[in-house]
């Protein structure tokens, strides 16, 4: 299980989590839903530990992650598919994979496994990763994260920019990991793209968390939307 | 001389100052290749492995080959401490910042060069080859120990530049310089692959200098002009493209020797000063450097 209890974040002297809280269940795609600055990926960033939380904890199966330094948290099974890719893109195809194997000394198997989930990369292990269309690019960024066998995957707007198709496809995946048992946090900004998959949906506003409800309800009863999204 | 065996030595003495300018900035160019900053106390790393070259030889009994060994074991080891002593007080207190670390690198490099003064003495310090076997030709003889310097500045480059591209250390160098918070997310440790760098930097222009101070002589002074051509050679190539700095490194050493064969040495840095300002001026991210990101 996932939990996120009072979590305070600042950049400098500003804060822009106060008191984040949420849980998640294993095997659960929790979607957290918000404008640009609601604090939606500063969330992710903090349990990777790349912005420290100054208060509250972070556990994952019993482990507090807002102990660890930062390089730690992702070999305790966090999987990492930051905003806007954030691959490595001088380097191969392999060696972005290479990078997601090293972190807790995946074997071989795992690489086959992602490349099972993601045959279109197979044939392009020696390719530069930026020379590869934008949703390419996305599949490499889940693979890389998902070759560290991740407990907890982390999904920043990873859907943006892409064509339809493509959508399609990252969601298959993300629901194919729910099916390994992968407890899933995925940001977006538009409700429609996260419907489909997701089982519940946290709603945040000014660094917190202001609502959770299960993605069926929302899906039936678009008041329910307004009353939060509010257009 | 006629002119063939004229142009002959000056082709491999410019061969020669361009392996020697090559070693000297290889250091220089791995350490702001990952970490992106300058070291300033580059040079006086480079004079302390030379003083320490002529030390280990002094110590050492049985002769120059045995002394010559010793120091390429002993010099690394002592500058490659001292780097790590300097990353963990100094770079990693000022946050890696990149002005902050030229000033307090030049404040180091002041630290060094007083401390060599005080303790090696203010004279220069020759020390011999570890051979003496010089190749004759039918024109002129050449010393055997220049080509030997030549030769093990290759073996050092493609040595460096196969932990780089082939070896995991090298994969997670490269992570590291691209993008530092992807790559901690991803579970390397950014601080401690910045302090092994910037050691591993120390340590290989150390091993610089106990190989070409036998072709110069140890001084406490001597750390300016490696750390000028270093500076020179990664500017003009690349900051942080090793490609590049070997490849400029060849252009400067070739047009030196055979400039200042012909013509005068002070025509040769004229005319690398102006290479110099004519690369800052069209191409100010260098031949093979990428701009920074």
């Amino acid at each position: 299980m996932f939990e996120m209890r009072g979590v305070d974040c600042f950049y400098g002297a500003a804060q822009v989590l106060r008191g984040f809280s949420l849980t998640a269940e294993k095997g659960e795609i929790l979607c957290l839903l918000g404008r640009n600055g609601a604090g939606k990926t500063t969330a992710l960033k903090a349990i990777m530990g790349l912005v420290p939380a100054r208060g509250g904890s972070i556990t994952l199966d019993g482990t507090d992650l807002s102990k660890l330094p930062a390089h730690e948290v992702p070999r305790h099974g966090v999987g990492y598919v930051p905003q806007g890719r954030r691959l490595f893109s001088d380097l191969t195809v392999m060696e972005n994979l290479k990078v997601g194997l090293m972190t807790r000394n995946s074997g071989a198997h795992v690489l086959e496994h992602v490349l099972t989930l993601f045959p279109l990369l197979k044939g392009r292990l020696s390719q530069r990763a930026g020379t590869m269309s934008g949703g390419e690019q996305q599949m490499l960024a889940m693979a890389r994260a998902l070759c560290i066998s991740p407990k907890l995957l982390l999904l920043d707007e990873p859907t943006e920019g892409l064509m339809p198709a493509m959508i399609a496809r990252i969601r298959q995946s993300v629901l194919d990991l729910k099916a390994h048992g992968v407890t899933t946090l995925l940001v977006e900004q538009r409700v429609d793209a996260v419907l489909p998959v997701a089982d519940r949906v946290a709603f945040v506003e000014n660094g917190r968390v202001t609502g959770l409800e299960n993605a069926a309800d929302l899906a039936t009863d678009r008041a329910l939307i307004d009353r939060y999204v509010g257009i | 001389m006629a002119f063939f065996p004229h142009l002959l030595l000056a082709i491999l003495e410019g061969t020669v100052a361009a392996a020697v300018l090559a070693l000297s900035a290889l250091g220089l160019s791995l350490v702001f290749g990952v970490m992106r900053v300058v070291n300033v106390a580059h040079g006086e790393f480079f004079m302390l492995g030379a003083m320490l070259a002529w030390w280990v030889a002094k110590m050492v009994p049985g002769g120059p080959a045995i002394g010559f060994i010793a120091a390429l074991i002993v010099a690394p080891l002592v500058v490659g401490a001292l780097a790590f002593v300097t990353e963990r007080l100094l770079l990693r207190r000022i946050n890696y910042d990149p002005e902050a670390t030229i000033v307090a690198t030049i404040g180091l490099m002041f630290v060094i060069q007083q401390l060599a003064l005080s303790v090696f003495g203010a004279d220069a310090k020759a020390v011999s080859a570890p051979f003496a076997y010089r190749i004759a030709l039918p024109w002129f003889g050449f010393s055997g120990y220049k080509l030997f310097v030549v030769v093990a500045s290759i073996v050092i480059l493609l040595a460096v530049w196969w932990v780089l591209a082939k070896t995991k250390w090298g994969l997670v160098m490269r992570v590291t310089q691209f993008d530092r918070e992807t790559a901690t997310a991803f579970g390397i440790p950014v601080n401690q692959v910045y302090s092994a760098v910037f050691v591993a930097g120390a340590a290989l222009v150390a091993v610089a200098a106990v190989l070409i101070v036998p072709i110069q002589q140890a001084h406490y002074l001597m750390g300016l002009d490696p750390l000028l051509m270093s500076f020179i050679v990664v500017i003009i190539g690349g900051l942080g493209s090793i490609k590049g700095s070997v490849i400029a490194a060849v252009i400067i050493g070739l047009a030196d020797g055979i400039i200042s064969m012909f013509f005068s040495p002070t025509l040769a840095s004229i005319i690398a000063t102006l290479a110099v300002a004519l690369v800052l001026v069209f191409r100010p991210q260098g031949l093979f450097g990428v701009p920074v990101r």
